[in-house]
């Protein structure tokens, strides 16, 4: 028997998979994250879950995880002390930051400035200079930089070090050679330039992204190397383990420890895959993607089973250009609180969150600001009266004093007022959806919607009517589909060169031999992590604008297709898709910004499941009778279990299918139905 | 004389009853669309001004023109007011005189695109856009002439014009405007982007029509007019008191031997409604640094300072118009008589923002009052033929957008080397260095150059330009003779200065406002911008945020003495002679109870000026010209 798990770490709970590659069971589990050491809680987690299948630790051979230790770094401040080289002149590059305040006009007045994560007085800037053609202008000057760097080293402060020149992107030779001095001097500490972790043009933007490696950088090393060493310890020493990257694929645990700015959105990409996994199987390969959490939401959208990849990552108000999966985030999730301010009598909703403490009033952890959960309990979709799978108690005067203090505020009454907070945030997810939709070019109506995460399937039926996609898929555990995601994906690495060139200007031949180089070095990394060159899936991929654009499109591509068509690829494709997304094109003067040739490990296959109960009818697996309220009306509504519900089973709305840690709402007028990989169908009734 | 707009279906639209919750999603989805034009226009926009500076603005509009969402009011009004023309379906406006439209527009690089939104038939909204144009013709590259007296040399004036008639693009016109910059290719794709995001405002008016009804859009946005009226009353009764209350503040020159030219403000209120009058201000100048002011835009100037306070969230917009009455005096520097040049309007543009911070200030200094802060947006202007290697004499035109320190303010420090402008952002130097013949040898702040204060001012950046190959230089700045003032015991910000370093070594120093300079390939110019004055008393800032900023580099051992404080040699504070430094200077400052600090007065200023700046003092303004 050989197993595989999945294991993703949340902010609140740590979800585990494991699968069964063989018979592709499965058994889940979820533990409290323990976020002083993430480490302990993903050991609690196999322990329990091992315990409970019976399954031998020893039987794992592949371990996958999707992670926030980055992310969390990041957004609690407490990542490392980072000590940052600059060239002389540009000392200032991260206070200046590109001289943006953010607000409208007068924003400036009360804009409070985050401090810096490579402080300035850990700052130094070395004498050198390098054209932007990539020649050298000035040669580094290595004894100053010796002296400078022994004084810095002195502070004792600097935990991680970071280099970044100016026009390192198109050469890192200087970069490269002060990276080596360092290490003499600074022989203990990680290192980062900028020339590795992103050659891209930008000054500002490349030197906070190989600073936000750095700073992330100790706390991620220290981290795998506690959870292999674990591993190693109770399942044997050819434990593999792997990590979720923000682009969706899954890199060894050394190559994340050395580039972990890669792994910051670990999480929301586990999410993705998940989804892809379950969709792509039932025939779905366009969708959109809508994961609720406690406190935003991130919807994506994805084209043909693959999810578009966007080269910037933000969280909170750290941007970075690495790849991330392009998620949209908005602050609408189930613990945002809903307020009426006192002179407009508007009603809003979030982005401040309950969080999980105080929580949600029904909670009666004491939180008492009325939430988007909250209003959701008040409409009965979250059924206070009935113990779903969920361990959390309900209390629904809790709630309905809550959204009440809304509804006064308002003047309208309690009904009115929770069906407005929840249109308040399904618009919010509905306008994120639109914008990685209609606003790109797509009509929502060619995909389908998925709904996921903690919150996701209370209102996922209530977006598709908004969105108009159809069907609305609920995948079979939507609270720990990271989980599933993070089981499910390929190892892979990419290497990318800054190549600024005209099209026009540019033949076949040689960028078919650039391109192959880059190959080889993809390559290397696989090779690294012992996967032999015969598992290896190669693509590439072309980033273009019109010269003189900020924007870019990137363009994907095989090797064969470039045999068969050469640069005349690129240019097509690319004015296809600048046509869709602004309507116009232009015949010439295409710039090709950067080339990237990503290698990916062949996937390896899991067997089917069996769905749910096979024989029980749908009234054997109703629960209880309830009742639910719906654009003014109150409904009369059954409540199923759905770990019984087979294959070919229909739930016809107003019902509500509850589980484990998700409740699905089937809205009246449509019909939620079993598929055979044991997803919700949810589509209108009389609908096909 | 005024516009009329032809309609096919004529079944006027209804004032509703919406419910709330209903207004607020239509609100989010406006806000998003608002949000959605900026985002077009970035991405199909070339010219660096526009796609990496952000210098441009969207507005929607309703049925009668009033912004419902947007960023600086609306010109629609005035627009329509003086286009006496039909407009039907298809149909985009574009212009860029603010002669011809009320100063919707204040200068003619600002192109507008104005679209009428129609759905079956019925004019239902407007979608509005304006951009800064890399070049619009006339007497230098950039179109800024400092030297201009008349607007008819700073390039080609486009009266409102129909771009689009009935969806069809009049090409000739265009070939023609077109034909008078020396930009084309960035202003074509500029205005196509402008156009673009216009239509895309307009797809999603129309969508919320379909979804919501048309009279409900209709209705709604009335709503959200209201609803602005209604927290600006409160705002206002809060906030600006009966007894009048004045400020002055100055440009320093017109860049043609006169200045400091004086703005001034007198704010009061009667009854729910306050008055801003400007009588008192200096006459037109003789050159462009006119600011041909639009009083709806000062009002909209005045609401989106202080809105933020009752609810942050509120889409903003014009509904609050009728409740304050803005009087600009004409013939003056903010309302030039026809045809004074007005190109060169961003200074008094800026240091409008500095009177109106003072004047809402004063009446809770410790709350509100911030003090000078960078108001303006410094311009450098490179031009010429790339003579590199490989680079075939090609034309290159560089606009560049200066920034410098954001003042002391009630919240804590400036910022150093922020912009005050919404959206705005510098262009990255890595970018410049590869399309242009420029390297970018440094890019820091000034060290000390923050006004001293409890908080202190932003520090002014610092920004060397080598440049690569000979060509023209223009600059366009202010405040290098008045000072950045600092408020409640805090100091004034250092000035702006320009020096040029010729390869050969020698030194000049240039004047703020200056255009048509030879550089020659080797020669290096320090554009210094100014810092933002200090808020609070600058002895009662705590030692050790002093001792961190001279760690930083951000104020020098000597400078941390304007604090009062003494380094000791290993870097620390030395406590005690610190106390006996701050007791000296305490003792010898005196009274220390003055609001603002402006550095002396004028004529001291003046009288200091040549030996303090390098530079000759401008003469005190007069106006010859047409009335």
């Amino acid at each position: 028997m050989s197993y595989r798990l999945g294991v993703d770490v949340g902010g609140t709970f740590t979800d585990l998979l494991l699968i069964n590659e063989g018979t592709g069971e499965t058994h889940t589990a979820k533990v409290p994250s323990t976020p002083e050491d993430s480490s302990i809680g993903v050991l609690n987690g196999i322990a329990r879950i091992c315990d409970e299948s019976g399954v031998n630790p020893a039987e794992i051979s592949r371990v996958m995880h999707g992670t926030t230790v980055a992310t969390n770094a990041v957004l609690t401040g407490r990542g490392a002390k980072v000590g940052l080289v600059t060239t002389a002149g540009y000392e200032d590059t991260l206070q200046v930051a590109r001289s943006f305040c953010p607000g409208g006009l007068g924003g400036w007045v009360s804009f409070v400035k985050k401090p810096l994560l490579a402080p300035l007085e850990l700052t130094i800037g070395a004498h050198e200079r390098m054209s932007a053609d990539g020649e050298v202008v000035r040669a580094l000057d290595e004894d100053q930089l010796r002296a400078d760097l022994t004084t810095l080293h002195a502070t004792g402060e600097v935990e991680a070090l970071t280099i970044c020149f100016i026009n390192a992107y198109i050469n890192g030779a200087n970069e490269q050679r002060a990276s080596e001095i360092a290490a003499e001097i600074f022989t203990d500490t990680p290192i980062s330039i900028s020339s590795d972790v992103v050659p891209e043009m930008q000054e500002y933007e490349r030197t906070e992204t190989t600073v936000v490696n750095s700073y992330v950088r100790p706390e991620v090393a220290s981290y795998v190397s506690n959870l292999q060493a674990a591993l190693d310890d109770k399942m044997g020493p050819d434990t593999q383990l792997s990590i979720l990257r923000s682009d969706g694929g899954l890199a060894s645990a050394r190559a994340s420890a050395e580039s972990p700015v890669n792994m910051l959105m670990s999480g929301p990409a586990g999410g993705v895959s998940g989804a892809i996994y379950f969709c792509s199987r039932a025939g779905y390969d366009n969708i959109l993607t809508c994961d609720m959490g406690g406190t935003s939401t991130d919807v994506a959208l994805i084209q043909n089973s693959r999810a578009r990849v966007r080269r910037e990552t933000i969280v909170a108000d750290v941007r970075v250009r690495a790849p991330s999966v392009d998620v949209r985030t908005v602050g609408a999730g189930g613990g945002s609180i809903a307020f009426v301010p006192e002179l407009t009598k508007a009603l809003r909703v979030g982005p401040e969150s309950a969080g999980a403490v105080p929580g949600p009033a029904c909670y009666m952890k004491g939180g008492v600001q009325p939430t988007v959960c909250d209003a959701n309990v008040v409409l009965g979709y979250l059924p206070s009266d009935v113990q779903l799978g969920g361990k959390m108690e309900i209390n629904r005067e809790a709630s309905v004093a809550a959204v009440q203090s809304v509804a006064d505020a308002m003047g309208i009454d309690l009904m009115a007022a929770a069906e407005g907070i929840i249109k308040i945030a399904n618009e919010s997810m509905f306008g994120a959806l639109r914008l990685v939709s209609v606003e790109q070019g797509y009509d929502p109506r060619d995909f389908a919607l998925v709904g996921f995460g903690g919150a996701g399937p209370l209102h996922a039926n209530a977006l598709g009517v908004l969105t108009d996609a159809w069907p609305v898929i609920i995948p079979p555990g939507p609270g720990v589909l990271c989980a599933y995601g993070d089981a499910t994906t390929q190892v892979q690495d990419e290497a990318a060169r800054t190549y600024l060139t005209m099209a026009g200007d540019l033949t076949d031949e040689q960028l078919t031999a650039d391109l192959m180089e880059l190959q080889v070095r993809a390559g290397d990394a696989l090779l690294k992590d012992n996967i032999p060159a015969s598992e290896h899936e190669i693509s590439y991929q072309a980033d273009l604008r019109y010269a003189g654009q900020a924007f870019q499109i990137t363009i994907d591509f095989t090797e064969a297709e470039l045999k068969e068509k050469g640069v005349a690829l690129l240019t097509g494709q690319f004015d296809a898709e600048h046509e869709q997304l602004f309507t116009f094109k232009l015949d010439d003067g295409h710039e090709i910004l950067m080339i990237r040739a990503l290698a990916k490990a062949k996937a390896k296959a899991i067997a089917e499941r069996q769905i749910g109960q096979t024989g029980m009818s749908l009234e054997e697996c109703k629960i209880a009778s309830s009742r639910f309220y719906y654009e003014g009306d109150w409904y009369d509504s059954t409540i199923y279990d759905r770990n019984k519900l087979s294959t070919g089973l229909e739930v016809s709305g107003p019902a509500i299918v509850g589980e484990m840690d998700s409740t699905t709402v089937v809205l009246p007028g449509y019909v939620a139905t079993v598929d055979r990989v044991g997803n919700l169908l949810i589509n209108p009734q009389g609908s096909n | 004389m005024s516009a009329r707009l032809l309609e096919t279906n004529h079944d006027p639209l209804k004032r509703i009853d919406v419910d709330g919750v209903t207004v607020d999603i239509i609100e989010n989805a406006l806000r998003n669309a608002r949000e959605e034009m900026d985002a077009v226009l970035f991405r199909t926009a070339m010219s660096p001004g526009i796609r990496e500076q952000g210098d441009c603005f969207p507005m929607i509009a309703n049925k009668e023109g009033k912004m419902v969402v947007g960023q600086f009011g609306s010109f629609i009004g005035p627009f329509l007011e003086a286009y006496d023309e039909e407009i039907e379906e298809g149909d985009i406006i574009l212009t860029n005189d603010p002669y011809m439209c009320n100063a919707a527009v204040s200068h003619l690089p600002d192109w507008v695109v104005l679209v009428p939104i129609f759905k079956d038939g019925r004019h239902i909204a407007w979608s509005a856009m304006f951009g800064h144009m890399s070049d619009n013709g006339g007497m230098v590259p950039g179109s800024i002439p400092i030297q201009a007296t008349t607007i008819f040399q700073e390039g080609i004036r486009i009266p409102p014009t129909k771009l689009y008639k009935k969806g069809v693009l009049q090409a000739d016109l265009l070939e023609l405007i077109l034909h008078n910059v020396r930009t084309p290719q960035w202003n074509r794709f500029d205005l196509n982007a402008l156009v673009a995001a216009c239509n895309t405002a307009a797809k999603r008016c129309v969508e919320l029509a379909i979804r919501f009804g048309d009279d409900v859009l209709f209705s709604t946005m009335d709503i959200m007019l209201q609803r602005n009226y209604e927290a600006m009353k409160h705002i206002i009764g809060m906030f600006i008191p009966e007894e009048p209350r004045e400020f002055e503040d100055y440009i320093c020159d017109d860049g043609m031997g006169m200045g400091p030219y004086k703005i001034k403000c007198t704010m009061w209120r009667e009854g729910e409604k306050a008055i801003f009058d400007f009588a008192g201000t200096d006459p037109q100048a003789q050159s462009s640094v006119n600011f041909f002011l639009n009083e709806d835009m000062f009002k909209m100037f005045f609401g989106s300072f202080t809105i933020n306070v009752v609810d942050p969230q509120i889409v903003f917009n014009d509904g609050f118009y009728d409740l304050v009455d803005v009087r600009i005096p004409q013939g003056t520097l903010l309302k030039p008589n026809y045809p004074a040049a007005l190109s060169g309007r961003t200074h008094a543009l800026g240091r409008i923002f500095d009177v109106l911070g003072a004047l809402l200030g004063m009446g809770a200094p410790e709350m509100m009052l911030n003090a000078a802060g960078f108001s303006d947006s410094p311009h450098l202007f490179f031009s010429g033929y790339d003579s590199r290697e490989g680079k075939g004499n090609e034309w290159f035109q560089l606009f560049q957008i200066g920034f410098g320190g954001v003042p002391g303010r009630p919240v804590g420090d400036g910022p150093d080397g922020h912009s005050l402008w919404p959206g705005f952002t510098n262009v990255p130097n890595e970018f410049i260095e590869s399309y242009f013949p420029l390297r970018i040898e440094r890019y820091e702040t000034i060290p000390d150059s923050g006004g001293a204060g409890l908080h202190r001012g932003g520090n002014g950046l610092s920004v060397a330009y080598r440049f690569l190959c000979d060509g023209d230089i223009g600059i366009h700045d202010d405040r290098w003779l008045t000072y950045p003032w600092g408020v409640l015991g805090g100091e004034t910000g250092l000035r702006s200065t320009k020096k040029l370093v010729r390869a050969d070594g020698s030194e000049e120093s240039l004047p703020a406002k200056v255009e048509g300079i030879k550089v020659k390939t080797g020669d290096v110019l320090y554009f210094n911008t100014w810092g933002g004055g200090g808020w609070g008393d600058p002895f009662a800032r705590d030692p050790e945020l002093v001792r961190q900023d001279v760690a930083r580099r951000l104020v020098s051992v000597e400078g941390a003495k304007r604090y009062g404080v003494v380094m000791s040699a290993d870097k620390t504070v030395d406590q005690a002679a610190t106390e006996v430094l701050r007791a000296q200077l305490i003792a010898a400052r005196g009274d220390n109870s003055a609001l603002f600090n402006f550095g002396g007065d004028l004529e001291d200023i003046r009288g200091r000026c040549e030996a303090e700046t390098h530079l000759p003092a401008p003469v005190k303004p007069t106006f010859v010209g047409a009335k």
